[in-house]
């Protein structure tokens, strides 16, 4: 065991840690930071310094992603670098996929607790890779390199880089597997290791990487991309310290996250209103006649209820008391993941702007339970795609905390939610002609980060352009994802009808595509995303939620014969009612209402649909403005029939001139017949009451509801008690579920 | 200090803003007096007299009758204190059946009732559509905001509320 520790004045990282952690309960502040001494002595300096590293990371992140880097992240930019303190708190970002600045962070902590520095060592010029979500990562396809950075014979803090791979060596190709339903299935685990030495990754660690995935080149490449940004970094802080001087960069990082955490409680009080805030959310796992595995084989619905309390001191509690359990599914979602979506939500709906670092986290108090899909703490569950509990989860937190800015008069900034990027269609391949014949391709298109946005008070929702977990969101170009999915080329990209969520404004609307496979053979296809439920909280002051995802494709077709002789072939599915499968192709076509799917085998000329996702609405639709309305209908985001019923609107289409016109004197009436039909059907809270009871307590409720309540009530008293007590049930109230 | 002018943030509040008008807004620093001057643009708007405390929704506000802060709607009716969750009065429709739910989605495009049904709350008197819930059959209604009023005066704004001064 190392006498000396690696830490400052000798001090072991794991005392560095413990006293950061002492310091912060003690005194409420990073590091017992009690004045912004250098900002306030020479704010000048300060800030240059502060830019000057923030340069250095968006800088290295730009570069890193041109000196090597698979599509997936050369395209989009699915990669970001942070700056972290000895003790793994982040003190600047790069631009990117934020959503990994905190995640990196705890597996920074993690390899400090279990006492890296002792065995197997932290060195200059070390390389450490992670990708387990238990220890700090959202999910297996999501790969960390981490480095420390010495001056001297001292660690002063640590680089982190993170990309996405296109595939992790799981269960089937892809990168959000929802065949995993346990560790074992996820792919290969990199549980915080180190892979190389004096900035080289060694050559065993990259032939066993290289065997491990099924797209070897571009884990080879990206891993290249991780480590270059890593060692600019290095070069920068090193540099900076020259410039500026070692004291002055150790206080320096400690005033700059006290600055952070500082701005959090500042811009709360700046925006919001004190109180208590509640959202609840749902995620649909029908995995009953899905799964393969007998210990999945169970419907669940997952509870997602969120709680805000923003504090008098601006501080915001955040819990997720009353989330129902973990199971035999992907969906699973470790605390280092639930942090991070904290994270990079509160980046972009309150501290958005330069100083951005983990001041931010430390000013949150959280409460993600034990045992709940929301913190499992068992290792061996799957945690392949926890993006399908966490991304319906924080929809809960943005409407919270928008309900606070509408009533502070920041209408502005409301957003009730946004949708899900999910219906990544996924699998792979083995190409049997052209020049990569032999090679596998996997389907893992990132056009999922052009979802929806909710509605503002003020203004529609964003169409196609929003990622929760990306501020910097792109669709990319199919171009570009055909370069590493070649084997399933596009036939169309086209608006959807009705996908946008209603409201006086609306959510964003969105697109459906339709892909045929092609030059391949041992092709297999899955999806996922909500199906059977509305995703995320839903609309918001009268808006409803967008529409929800299904799955369509067809096996056996006769699109060869189609495309011999020229013939039309279907472009999407814009009323699934009357299909243009059925319409145009011969074949077996499949539609479910349900969007998630185990993997199917499919064989060239086979089609395949996908949908992305709108977002929610606000307010009632029956104040949406007539010209509105006119242009959803003349861009494809309405169509009339919805827009009569919804909106109430009378349109007319002019086929000679192709414009559309609103009749202003039937529109009145229909709005009034709308109001009128709501008093007819609706009734009072205390029908309400009864109606809703009867569905408990006659067991009318689907296996996978009862389930749901069953384990919230078991797994949070305060949540248990509170429903049992609205419907007026007895303590001892059991829901029976196999 | 950023200040819109009131006209502005009526033009905002109505909708009528342009995206470039509007993005200045959204990117730019925020003003301090926001909250003041959109209460007072409300409080002209209302045709009542009682002073708004808080706006809460897009119709409704937290106001002080004789003596008791209630909910109230901007057509006039009451919801009681603001401490109960209003929607306990609304007048509630529940979409728990597929029809229900494909007159607002198309087929395959809205929730299974059996996982998910769509509540739509309105307001007894003018019917608006005041908040939708799309929740699992048998999900509590959601309290979704109980503001701290006082706490928001005396030590965010440094004065009393108008109905304690």
């Amino acid at each position: 065991m190392n006498q000396k520790g690696i830490g400052w004045n000798g001090k072991t990282l794991k005392q560095m840690l413990e006293e950061s952690e002492r310091l912060i309960i003690e005194t409420n502040r990073y590091y017992g930071i009690d004045k912004l001494s250098l900002k306030e002595q020479d704010p000048f300096r300060y800030e240059r310094a502060y830019a000057s590293l923030r340069g250095a990371l968006v800088s290295a992140r730009e570069t890193a992603l041109h000196v090597a880097a698979s599509p997936i992240v050369k395209e989009i930019g699915e990669l970001c670098f942070a700056l972290y303190t000895p003790e793994g708190d982040s003190i600047v970002v790069s631009t990117g996929i934020l959503v990994h600045v905190h995640t990196m962070s705890e597996a920074i902590k993690f390899m400090i607790r279990e006492e890296y520095e002792d065995d197997p060592g932290i060195n200059p010029g070390d390389i450490f890779l992670n990708n387990d979500p238990e220890c700090g990562n959202v999910h297996t396809t999501d790969v960390q390199t981490i480095i420390p950075i010495f001056w001297k014979d001292e660690l002063i803090g640590w680089a982190g880089g993170v990309t996405h791979q296109i595939d992790t060596g799981g269960i089937t190709a892809g990168h959000d597997l929802i065949a995993a339903v346990q560790r074992f299935d996820d792919g290969v685990y990199y549980t915080c290791r180190k892979i190389g030495s004096n900035d080289k990754i060694w050559k065993d660690h990259m032939i066993s990487a290289r065997r491990s995935v099924r797209t070897p080149m571009y884990w080879e490449l990206d891993e290249k991309c991780r480590l270059a940004g890593n060692l600019m970094i290095r070069d920068a802080v090193l540099k900076f310290i020259e410039i500026e001087g070692i004291d002055y960069y150790r206080r320096f990082i400690r005033e700059a996250i006290e600055e952070g955490r500082r701005i959090l409680l500042k811009r709360v009080k700046e925006r919001l209103i004190p109180g208590r805030y509640r959202a609840a959310s749902f995620i649909d796992g029908p995995f009953k006649n899905e799964a393969w595995q007998p210990i999945a084989k169970m419907d669940k619905l997952n509870n997602q209820p969120i709680e805000v309390i923003v504090k008098e001191d601006g501080g915001l509690s955040i819990s997720f008391d009353g989330a129902s359990g973990p199971g035999q599914n992907a969906f699973n979602c470790g605390k280092g993941a639930m942090e991070g979506g904290q994270w990079v939500l509160l980046t972009q709906v309150l501290i958005y702007g330069d100083k951005v670092n983990d001041g931010a986290y430390f000013a949150v108090e959280k409460n993600y339970p034990l045992k709940t899909w929301a913190n499992p703490g068992d290792p061996y569950l799957s945690y392949q795609a926890p993006w399908g509990n966490l991304i319906p989860a924080y929809t809960g937190m943005m409407k919270c905390i928008s309900y606070g800015l509408f009533s502070r008069g920041y209408r502005e900034e409301v957003v009730p939610g946004y949708g899900f990027t999910g219906d990544a269609i996924q699998g792979g391949g083995i190409y049997i002609s052209g020049p990569l014949k032999g090679q596998r391709w996997a389907l893992s298109t990132f056009e999922i980060s052009g979802q929806g946005l909710g509605a503002s008070a003020v203004r529609d929702g964003l169409d196609w352009g929003y990622a929760m977990w990306n501020p910097e969101a792109d669709l990319g170009d199919v171009e570009t994802w055909e370069l590493f999915q070649g084997g399933i080329p596009y036939l169309s990209r086209r608006v959807k009808p009705n996908t946008a969520g209603h409201g006086k404004y609306r959510g964003g609307a969105n697109y459906e595509g339709v892909a045929m496979v092609a030059f391949s053979e041992k092709v297999e296809f899955f999806g996922g995303r909500e199906g059977l439920v509305f995703h995320g909280c839903g609309g918001m002051h009268g808006g409803y939620p967008h529409g929800t995802g299904y799955r369509l494709y067809a096996k056996n077709t006769n699109m060869e014969e189609i495309i011999k002789n020229q013939k039309e072939y279907p472009l999407g599915d814009p009323d699934p009612k009357n299909g243009e499968f059925e319409k145009l192709i011969k074949g077996d076509i499949v539609r479910k209402c349900q969007n998630l799917i185990f993997p199917i085998n499919l064989k060239n000329y086979d089609l395949i649909h996908y949908s992305l996702s709108g977002g929610p609405g606000y307010g009632d639709p029956l104040e949406r403005k007539l010209e509105n309305v006119k242009k959803d209908l003349e861009d494809g985001i309405y169509t009339q029939d919805f827009v009569y019923k919804i909106y109430g609107v009378v349109a007319n289409f002019n086929e000679k001139t192709e414009e559309w016109t609103i009749d202003v004197e039937a529109t009145k009436k229909r709005r009034e017949e709308i109001r009128k039909e709501r008093e007819e059907k609706s009734m009072t809270f205390e029908e309400f009451w009864e109606h809703e009871r009867k569905k408990i307590v006659e067991d009318k409720l689907h296996e996978a509801v009862k389930r749901m309540y069953s384990e919230s009530i078991q797994l949070s008293k305060k949540w248990g008690k509170e429903f049992l007590e609205f419907w007026k049930l007895p303590e001892d109230y059991k829901m029976e579920v196999e | 200090m950023v200040q819109h002018d009131k006209k502005t943030l009526v033009r905002m509040l109505e909708g009528d803003l342009s995206w470039d008008e509007l993005k200045l807004i959204i990117s730019g620093r925020k003003d301090p007096n926001r909250f003041d001057v959109i209460l007072e643009i409300l409080q002209e708007k209302v045709p009542w007299k009682e002073k708004i405390l808080l706006p809460l929704h897009e119709h409704l506000y937290v106001v002080n009758k004789n003596g008791k802060r209630i909910v109230k709607c901007d057509c006039g009716h009451e919801f009681g204190d603001y401490h109960q969750n209003w929607k306990t009065k609304c007048r509630i429709r529940v979409r728990d059946t597929q029809e229900d739910i494909n007159e607002l989605y198309p087929h395959c495009m809205g929730s299974d009732p059996e996982w998910m049904e769509l509540r739509e709350y309105y307001c007894p008197e003018c019917f608006t559509l005041l908040d939708t819930e799309s929740v699992p059959p048998g999900y509590p209604v959601i309290f979704n905001f109980l503001p701290d009023i006082d706490a928001f005066y005396e030590k965010w704004l440094g004065r009393k509320a108008p109905d304690r001064e």
